[in-house]
């Protein structure tokens, strides 16, 4: 259990760095959400490059540590009426609050953006009484 | 062409944090919001992790300009309203049930098998969506 919770701080370090280059290099804020919604709505225009080359390292980097002998079981519901309403939930709620656990979370925080303590605040509380309802009270998770 | 290099950098070392920090496993991120079941604190170290250099790096930004130009981010909104509540609750809803949330969600795309690629598509779905979303809870608004 130790072992996790160094993991944990030492990727969490590590997301905190990407985050503070993405920011003094580029001048943008690490948000996954955003990145990616600024693609798909087509409002990216002069940032398009970046952010897939942002994208591109996010889903190839893990890909090739999945082929290591490092662990990279994700665990994840094998049912599709959990993915569907998630995903349509995670993608709909990241925009319309314009950020996600790593927009509000990390870069929000770290700026004392009041915007980013609220929505992390309800998304966890969110998140918690979600996990607590579907897996004690309905048993769906 | 370096403004693309260090972006690729940067999501890379991000795709490397998450895998390593254990939040591209949902039980992980589950077990950290299941506070009735087998609580796992792993989530919080990670915030914490990740928070402490993002703080210096704001720090950084004061009275200096991005290395590869333009400019930094304007100050943070001060104003809150409605769809930020809204859609925060309704992201820890996706969150809470999946386990999954946007940057874990690409990270995990390329080996995490069909339930990742039909996650990812309802994501991008509800991305689409999201500005019709947001326009009809414009119209309740200006109703009530």
């Amino acid at each position: 259990m130790e072992a996790d919770w160094i993991l944990g701080l030492i990727g969490g370090v590590l997301i905190g760095l990407a985050g503070s280059v993405y920011l003094l290099l580029n001048g943008r804020v690490m948000g996954a959400s955003g990145i990616l919604g600024g693609l798909i709505d087509g409002r990216a225009q002069g940032t398009r490059g970046e952010k897939l080359a942002f994208l591109a390292g996010l889903i190839l980097v893990p890909t090739l540590i999945s082929l290591t002998p490092i662990s990279s079981n994700t665990h994840v519901s094998t049912s599709a009426f959990v993915l569907i309403p998630a995903g349509l939930f995670v993608g709909i709620g990241t925009r319309l609050a314009n950020g996600c656990t790593s927009g509000h979370g990390v870069c929000g925080i770290s700026r004392f953006s009041l915007r980013g303590i609220v929505a992390t605040v309800f998304y966890i509380l969110s998140g918690g009484l979600t996990v607590v309802i579907a897996r004690h009270l309905i048993g769906a998770i | 062409m370096y403004r693309m290099i260090s972006s690729l950098f940067a999501g890379s070392v991000f795709g490397l944090g998450l895998m390593l920090s254990g939040m591209t496993d949902t039980t992980k991120v589950q077990g950290w919001l299941d506070v009735f079941g087998n609580w796992d604190p792993t989530l919080a170290f990670v915030m914490a992790g990740a928070i402490v250099p993002m703080m210096m790096a704001w720090r950084l930004t004061e009275h200096r300009t991005p290395v590869l130009g333009g400019s930094f981010p304007n100050p943070a909104n001060p104003e809150l309203g409605r769809n930020l509540v809204i859609g925060s609750v309704l992201f820890g809803m996706g969150w809470g049930l999946s386990g999954l949330c946007p940057g874990p969600a690409m990270a995990t795309l390329g080996y995490g098998g069909w339930p990742h690629l039909l996650f990812f598509a309802a994501m991008v779905a509800g991305m689409r969506v999201a500005p019709r979303f947001r326009e009809r809870l414009d119209m309740i608004g200006a109703k009530g």
